[in-house]
C-alpha cells in the first residue's frame, strides 16, 4: 500500500479523536457524530494533501503542520480577557460581537443580541440539543470528501456558532465573530465551524476576524457553511491579521438561491501560512455574486486564495476581484475557478487578479481557471503581476511628496478599487491604516 | 537663483548633457529651444531629480543649496516645479487629495501648519479659475482619461497651487490647440513675479508669443550653443535649426 501524506499528523489525531469521542458520552450515537466519524475515517484512509496534490501544489500545508506542530500536546486552558479582545477589535466598528477563545464561544466577552429575526446558538449547545440547525446544515454544504482539511474540521467539529436570520429580517448591525487563539503559554490548535443560514428577503452582514495572542504557534481550521435563501442579501467579511507563527486554513462553502445577492471580502494581512478556500454554488436564477479580496504580505508570510464560482443555473452574474501587494520574501498564491455548467446559459462571470511585487524575493503564483459547458455566456478573466510604477512615483515626488508617502499613496490607489467595494467604513479605515503602517517603515 | 556649471549627464551609457552652463535670476523667463534629441527634456528631468539619469560632472546650485544632493521630493519642497511633458495617469488618486498631501508636505518642510480644509478649498477655487479647470475634473483620478489639453492645464493648476520659486515647463505647448495654449500661457503669466523664475522648454516658438522670454538658449548635442533674446526664437521659427547645427558642427 502506498504511504499516505501526513501519516504522523494522523497518528497524533487518532489519539485526539479517541479522547474527543470519550468526552461526548451520550452524544456519540447522534447522526452528527456519525458524520464526524465518517469524515475522520476518510481522513485516515486518504491522508493529507501530498506534494503531488494539484490543489495544494504551491502551498504544502501538510509538511508545514508535520514540521511545526506536536498535536499530541494538551493545550492549557485559555486565559484571554477583555483586554486582549480590546487589542484585536476593529476600532469604531458598530457591531454585535461574538467572541471565541480557542474556538470556544465566550459568553462573558460577547454581546447579547436582542433583536428580532436573528438567533445565534453556540455550536456546542446546538450539538447537545441536536437542533434543526445541526440536522439540516451540519456537513450539508461543506463536503469533507473534497478537502482533507474539511474532513479534519468535520471530524473535530464541536465549537463555533449557528446563526439563523429569519425571513425578511433586516439585521441592524453587522455580526462580528472574533476568533482569538491563545498561544501565550503553548502552541494551540482548534477547529471551528459556523453554520449560517439567511432566510428569504433577509439582509445581514457577518465579519470574521482571526487573531493569535502570544508568541507560540497556532494551527486553526474553520469551516463556514452558508445558505442564502431566495432574494436574501448577505455579506461575509474575513479579516485575517494573525501572527507570523499562525497556520490557518479556512473553508467557506456557500449556496445561493434565486435572486440572492452575496458579497464576500477576504483580507489576508499576516500569518505563517494561510489558505482560504471559497466555494460558492450558484443554484438559482438572477443571482449576484461578488468575491473581493486583498492580501498585503510581508516577511515570510504565505497566503493562498482558492476560489470557486460554480454557475449551475441561467441568468446569473459573478464578479471577482483579488488584489495583492507582496513584499520581502512573502509568497502569494491565487487560483480562481469559474465553472459554467451546461444549463447556466446567459451567465456573466468576470475575474481579475492583480499583484504588485515590492521586493525581488517576493513570489506570486496565479492561475485563473475557467471551465465552460454552456454556449451563450459572457466570461472574462485576467491577471497581472507588476512592480510599483516608478514614473508615477517620480511624478508624486516631483510635487514634494516624500518617497515613502508617495509609495503609500500609490499602493492605496492600487488597492482602492477593492477597498471601494467595502461598504463598512470602520473596516475600510482599519485596512487603510494597515496599508499605511506597513509601508511607512 | 539657479546656477548650472558644466553639467554632464548620461542615461545608461549614453551621454546626453555635455557641459551645460546656465544662470537664472529671480523674475526671469528663460526659454530653452533646440532640435529633437538635443537634450532639452533631459535637462528638465535632471533638474527635477529623475533617478534614471546619472550626473557625471558639473554642479547645480539652487538658492545656495547643492541641488544634485537633494532627492526629487526635496527639490520640490525647496521650490522647484516640473510641468511634465507627459503627465502620468494615476488611477485611484484624486488631484484634490494629491494636492492636499503635496501642499501640506511642503508646508511642513517650511515649518508651517497644514492648511485647514476651508483654506485649502478656497485656494483651490481661486487657482482653478486661473487655468479654467473644472472641479469635476479634479475630483477624478489624477489625469486618468484626461485629454492632452486637460492634462497640461492640470499641470499648470498644480503649479499654481504649489507656487514654486522655479518652474520648469517641459514642452507644455506640445499637443495643445490654440485656445488651450492661451489658457495655459495665461496661467503661467499670472503666476509670474519678481521673486520667481521660469524655464520654458520648447521645440517651437509659438508658445513664446504668449510667454515672452527674457533669454532664449539653443541646446544642441547636449550643449547650449547659442543664447540671445526673444528675437533668436523668431529667427529659429523662420529659418529652422539647420543654421545652428552647421555653426555648432563647424566649431566642434
Amino acid at each position: 500500500m502506498e504511504k499516505i501524506a501526513g501519516q504522523s499528523i494522523i497518528d497524533s489525531l487518532e489519539i485526539q479523536f479517541d479522547a474527543f469521542e470519550k468526552s461526548l458520552n451520550g452524544q456519540s450515537q447522534t447522526a452528527a457524530h456519525q458524520l464526524r466519524k465518517k469524515a475522520f475515517e476518510n481522513l485516515v484512509a486518504n491522508g493529507f494533501p501530498s506534494v503531488k496534490s494539484e490543489e495544494y501544489k504551491f502551498t504544502n500545508f501538510t509538511r508545514a503542520i508535520e514540521k511545526n506542530f506536536d498535536l499530541k500536546l494538551n493545550t492549557s486552558p485559555p486565559e484571554l480577557t477583555a483586554e486582549h479582545l480590546a487589542k484585536v477589535e476593529v476600532e469604531g466598528l458598530d457591531a454585535y460581537r461574538l467572541v471565541f477563545v480557542n474556538g470556544v464561544y465566550n459568553e462573558s466577552l460577547s454581546d447579547e443580541i436582542a433583536e428580532d429575526g436573528i438567533k445565534t446558538t453556540p455550536l456546542v449547545d446546538a450539538f447537545k440539543g441536536n437542533t434543526a440547525a445541526i440536522a439540516d446544515h451540519f456537513g450539508k454544504t461543506a463536503n469533507f470528501e473534497e478537502d482533507a482539511f474539511v474532513a479534519l474540521n468535520t471530524a473535530f467539529s464541536q465549537h463555533g456558532i449557528a446563526i439563523e436570520i429569519a425571513s425578511k429580517a433586516v439585521i441592524s448591525k453587522p455580526i462580528v465573530l472574533y476568533y482569538m487563539a491563545d498561544a501565550t503559554n503553548t502552541e494551540v490548535s482548534f477547529h471551528a465551524r459556523n453554520l449560517i443560514n439567511v432566510g428569504q428577503f433577509a439582509e445581514a452582514t457577518v465579519i470574521e476576524k482571526f487573531d493569535t495572542i502570544g508568541g507560540h504557534k497556532s494551527f486553526t481550521t474553520i469551516v463556514n457553511e452558508i445558505t442564502i435563501a431566495e432574494n436574501a442579501q448577505f455579506q461575509y467579511f474575513k479579516v485575517e491579521n494573525d501572527t507570523e507563527l499562525a497556520y490557518h486554513i479556512s473553508n467557506v462553502y456557500a449556496r445561493q438561491a434565486s435572486s440572492s445577492n452575496f458579497k464576500t471580502f477576504t483580507f489576508s494581512l499576516n500569518g505563517a501560512m494561510v489558505r482560504n478556500n471559497l466555494h460558492i454554488k450558484i443554484e438559482g436564477e438572477g443571482i449576484d455574486t461578488y468575491m473581493n479580496g486583498l492580501y498585503l504580505l510581508k516577511g515570510r508570510t504565505h497566503v493562498d486564495n482558492h476560489t470557486v464560482a460554480d454557475h449551475t443555473k441561467p441568468n446569473c452574474h459573478s464578479s471577482e476581484l483579488y488584489k495583492g501587494i507582496v513584499d520581502d520574501s512573502a509568497k502569494a498564491v491565487f487560483n480562481g475557478k469559474i465553472f459554467v455548467r451546461q444549463e447556466a446559459q446567459k451567465t456573466n462571470a468576470f475575474q481579475s487578479n492583480k499583484n504588485i511585487l515590492l521586493s525581488d524575493h517576493a513570489t506570486i503564483n496565479t492561475k485563473p481557471q475557467l471551465e465552460i459547458w454552456a454556449d451563450d455566456v459572457s466570461c472574462s478573466h485576467g491577471c497581472t503581476i507588476g512592480q510599483l510604477d516608478l514614473d508615477a512615483l517620480f511624478y508624486l515626488q516631483a510635487r514634494g511628496i516624500k518617497k515613502d508617502k508617495a509609495k503609500v499613496m500609490l499602493l492605496n490607489a492600487f488597492a482602492s478599487d477593492v477597498l471601494a467595494t467595502v461598504a463598512n467604513d470602520a473596516i475600510k479605515i482599519y485596512l487603510e491604516e494597515i496599508i499605511k503602517n506597513r509601508l511607512e517603515k | 537663483m539657479l546656477s548650472i556649471k558644466n553639467l554632464h549627464a548620461k542615461i545608461e551609457d549614453k551621454e546626453i548633457l555635455r557641459g551645460i552652463n546656465l544662470e537664472v535670476k529671480p523674475g526671469e523667463v528663460h526659454a530653452i529651444m533646440g532640435p529633437n534629441g538635443s537634450g532639452k527634456s533631459t535637462l528638465a528631468s535632471v533638474l527635477a531629480g529623475r533617478e534614471d539619469y546619472e550626473v557625471t560632472a558639473g554642479e547645480v546650485q539652487f538658492l545656495g543649496k547643492d541641488l544634485l544632493e537633494l532627492a526629487a521630493d526635496e527639490r520640490a519642497r525647496e521650490g522647484i516645479f516640473l510641468a511634465f511633458q507627459y503627465p502620468i495617469e494615476i488611477p485611484g488618486v484624486s488631484t484634490t487629495n494629491f494636492m492636499k498631501t503635496a501642499i501640506n508636505q511642503i508646508r511642513a518642510h517650511h515649518g508651517e501648519k497644514p492648511l485647514d480644509a476651508v483654506s485649502f478649498l478656497k485656494l483651490m477655487k481661486e487657482r482653478m479659475k486661473l487655468v479654467e479647470i473644472d472641479q469635476a475634473l479634479l475630483s477624478r483620478s489624477l489625469n486618468e482619461g484626461f485629454s492632452g489639453g486637460e492634462k497640461k492645464r492640470n499641470e499648470i493648476f498644480q503649479m499654481a497651487m504649489l507656487e514654486p520659486k522655479l518652474a520648469i515647463l517641459d514642452e507644455t505647448d506640445s499637443g495643445l490647440d490654440i485656445d488651450a495654449l492661451r489658457i495655459v500661457a495665461n496661467g503661467v503669466n499670472k503666476l509670474k513675479s519678481k521673486n520667481n523664475a521660469t524655464i520654458v522648454v520648447t521645440h517651437y516658438q509659438r508658445l513664446l508669443d504668449y510667454i515672452v522670454p527674457d533669454f532664449v538658449h539653443v541646446l544642441y548635442n547636449g550643449r547650449i550653443v547659442k543664447s540671445g533674446t526673444k528675437e533668436l526664437a523668431l529667427k529659429l521659427e523662420a529659418q529652422g535649426y539647420d543654421w545652428i547645427k552647421e555653426e555648432a558642427d563647424a566649431i566642434a
